[in-house]
């Protein structure tokens, strides 16, 4: 070995630049021995999972059978398994218990708050801050009832959802001009003394004529303090708080043409025996909402 | 160097000649010998050292906790927002290394990098088992009978536990050490924790016993880029030419005349880890170790000639010393410009985060506005903001704070309430080490200013309750109103 001459014969490519010369090295063979397993290695890979294109029909589906959908079906499953405990305490649980519960508070918050922005944030909005007809769900105005027990309801069966027979809140706003209820000149004076009694800006004569019109056919729903009725849905209208708009042309809108907001039945499936969210959807969303800081 | 061009029955591949450094010793060596001591010594028992820290954390001095997502450092912890410190040591490895390199050459490469480190204890090991370089190139050309295979497996075998230690410390890093190693014994320990072990076992075993040098020539970026930061300035290994040539063989009794100081005796390419001709000038796979320079100088000595035929200089002192100037200090290419800006940006990093490190408060608090929807109308014309508060007690125990909220010069502001959903009152207790989110409402009276105002700025006050020295924090957020 020693005897081996050090100086080893380099080749050069030919190619110089500025007397720098390109040396043509061998490759080691162990790279190329590396090399031709990369290519053995890619080829059995191929063979033995997911690999190559069908037209039409996905790819060759490999020896070993694996696949990604079937591996998250899986997971999903495995998960599912999971949960199965908590949310078997979840429905054995009265709705009125869950937030004295950490770990179900953790629950509800995290797969109720799923199911919120899944199927109710588009009308109640990502926050439940609601939108115009749409009402919020964090203010401390509820039209139907802000108790979990209510609110629960209200998810379960819907409000006017004509599909659910067991739906809430039958009673309407009736369209007072279209039906001919109201003259023009009674709707108009009413608008002054809702106005009035919300403690906006209103004509005092007016609003005092609308006072008799409301006392003869708005009291029913609205009651005499004009504080509304949560089994008829009847919203308050002394409050700061307006689910279409406090100002003059809304309400007349309002009264003329009437209102009946629709909220989906989440028990009550589109076709026979089926159900758009299960029960422990319905009561982790229920729990969700009434969580926000408007629950009562 | 001398060259031919290319023919065409060139080889296009070639396989790996072996290597058999031979035993040395000397000044480098034994830097080398106590490097290595030092180096392994860290790396296999700082996961054993223990660091009381209470109940509630592990007493592993160091500790990356993964699953926690925490970093313990004897008496620091890393908490995942502050991973700044990371990136922060990162820039300080990157410049430090641009510091080295362009100072001292090569030097990780030779002393410091686990590959060198871990090839020179399995150099040690093959040496120990097999013999000095000419028993161990006598046993590589004999065929295989019962000496070769003894001595290899014995070999083998010492490397695969090393190499099993080396997988095996590693995983300590990462989880508490003796609750693992109990657990590998009885196989309760995670799989990750196996596969693992498994992989760097082997991959010592590979890179130490048998790839050594070609993971530095062919796999190792590293010594490519470190090419593009050296100058003339910068430390390398370089053999005198001017001195040693015209080589020659030294006979007892004669006069060499005419001839230079090698007598080209090969003792600097027999002790080469790398197994180059240092002769040759500078080269891609030398990782500047410092064996040729104790071989040479032990030869030096034999034959009465001064020593650093082969020494660390300077490139540009080869050209300097042929001409007939003095030989120069090395320490005097090392401190120049260049050096010195790497250094001062290098430690000016290193204050700033030893600086930002005291200056941690023991919580951390912010507070996020909600902005879906940005205002909640009550029904009595209150206006509610909601915030999401997130309070980090890095203390080791729970403490209470208490909570309020001022205008930005710090006053009470009377039209508006704070409180905290789902707690009486307006303080809150968070346990120690734990990162905790409560929910604030604020609220301002019917047509007060805040509730008329699109965008007021508040503060919001954290306040510990008791303690010695009470901590007290504040942050800015904003209150929106409904403007009218």
């Amino acid at each position: 070995m020693s005897k081996k001459p050090t100086k080893k014969e380099i080749q050069t490519t030919g190619h110089s630049w500025d007397g720098i010369e390109e040396l043509n090295t061998p490759l080691p063979r162990w790279w190329l021995w590396t090399f031709y397993a990369c290519i053995v290695w890619g080829v059995a890979y191929s063979i033995a999972m997911p690999a190559w294109p069908i037209f039409a029909s996905g790819a060759t589906p490999g020896l070993l059978g694996s696949s990604t959908r079937a591996d998250v079906d899986k997971e999903i499953a495995k998960f599912a398994e999971m949960n199965k405990a908590i949310e078997e305490k979840l429905v054995a649980t009265e709705l009125t218990e869950i937030s004295s519960d950490p770990e179900l508070v953790t629950y509800v918050n995290n797969a109720g708050g799923a199911v919120f922005r899944t199927w109710c944030a588009q009308c109640h909005g990502s926050g439940a801050g609601g939108n115009k007809g749409f009402p919020s769900l964090i203010d401390s105005d509820w039209l139907h009832g802000g108790t979990i027990d209510q609110i629960y309801l209200d998810v379960q069966h819907g409000i006017r959802d004509p599909l659910d027979p067991d739906t809430n809140a039958a009673a309407q706003m009736p369209a007072h001009l279209d039906d001919e209820l109201l003259e023009p000149a009674q709707i108009d004076e009413v608008v002054q003394y809702v106005r009035q009694i919300s403690g906006q800006d209103a004509d005092a004569e007016l609003a005092t004529a609308g006072a008799e019109v409301f006392a003869e056919w708005c009291v029913s729903c609205h009651g005499e303090d004009a504080k509304g009725m949560q089994e008829m849905g009847a919203p308050n209208l002394t409050d700061a708080i307006w689910l279409y708009g406090g100002d003059v042309d809304t309400l007349t809108t309002t009264i003329r043409h009437g209102r009946a907001g629709v909220m989906p039945s989440w028990s009550y499936g589109t076709t026979e025996g089926t159900s758009r969210l299960s029960e422990v959807q319905i009561r982790a969303v229920s729990a969700y909402v009434h969580s926000l800081g408007g629950g009562e | 160097m001398s060259s031919t061009e290319p023919t065409d029955d060139a080889p296009l591949y070639e396989a790996r000649e072996p290597i058999f450094p031979k035993r040395i010793s000397g000044k480098f060596r034994s830097l080398k010998w106590i490097l290595m001591s030092v180096m392994l010594g860290i790396y296999y028992i700082t996961p054993w050292i223990r660091w009381n820290r209470g109940p509630a954390l592990p007493d592993q001095a160091v500790l990356l906790d993964l699953a926690n997502r925490r970093f313990f450092f004897f008496g620091l912890e890393i908490w995942p927002h502050e991973f700044y410190f990371v990136a922060g040591l990162l820039i300080m490895a990157g410049l430090g290394l641009f510091l080295f390199t362009s100072a001292l050459g090569r030097v990780w490469c030779g002393y410091a990098c686990p590959q060198t480190v871990w090839t020179d204890l399995f150099i040690l090991v093959e040496r120990w088992v097999e013999g000095d370089r000419n028993n161990r190139i006598r046993l590589h050309r004999q065929p295989w009978n019962a000496e070769k295979i003894r001595k290899s497996l014995t070999k083998w075998t010492l490397w695969l536990l090393i190499g099993l230690a080396t997988g095996g410390a590693w995983v300590f890093y990462f989880t508490d050490a003796p609750t693992l190693l109990a657990n590998l014994f009885t196989g309760d320990a995670s799989p990750i924790a196996y596969t693992t072990i498994a992989v760097a076992t082997a991959t010592t075993f590979a890179f130490g016993g048998f790839a050594r040098e070609q993971m530095c020539i062919y796999a190792c970026p590293w010594p490519r880029i470190q090419a593009a930061m050296m100058d003339e300035d910068t430390i390398t290994i370089a053999y005198r030419e001017w001195r040693g040539e015209p080589r020659g063989k030294l006979h007892k009794g004669q006069v060499a005349e005419g001839q230079g100081d090698c007598i080209d005796c090969m003792a600097c390419f027999n002790v080469c880890p790398m197994g180059i001709d240092i002769r040759n000038g500078q080269q891609l796979e030398c990782i500047t170790c410092g064996l040729c320079i104790d071989a040479c100088n032990e030869i030096m000595d034999k034959i009465g000639k001064p020593r650093g035929l082969v020494g660390y200089m300077a490139l540009k002192d080869e050209a300097s010393e042929r001409a007939g100037n003095k030989v120069v200090n090395i320490w005097k290419h090392v401190l120049r410009p260049r050096t010195l800006v790497y250094f001062t940006l290098w430690s000016g990093f290193g204050i700033a985060l030893v600086v930002a490190l005291f200056l941690r408060s023991p919580l951390d608090f912010n507070v996020t506005p909600n902005r879906d929807p940005l205002y909640v109308m009550q029904g009595d014309g209150t206006i509610r903001n909601i915030y999401t508060m997130r309070i980090r007690n890095k203390h080791g125990e729970d403490v209470t704070y208490r909570i309020s909220a001022t205008t930005p010069d710090g006053e009470a502001d009377p039209t508006l309430t704070l409180s905290l959903e789902g707690q009486e009152g307006d303080t809150v207790t968070v346990p120690a080490d734990q990162l905790y989110n409560q929910r604030l409402y604020l609220e301002a009276a019917p047509r007060s200013d805040l509730a008329t105002t699109s965008r007021t700025d508040i503060d919001i006050w954290v306040e510990q309750v008791g303690g010695e020295v009470p901590v007290k924090d504040s942050v800015g957020t904003v209150f929106n109103g409904k403007e009218q």
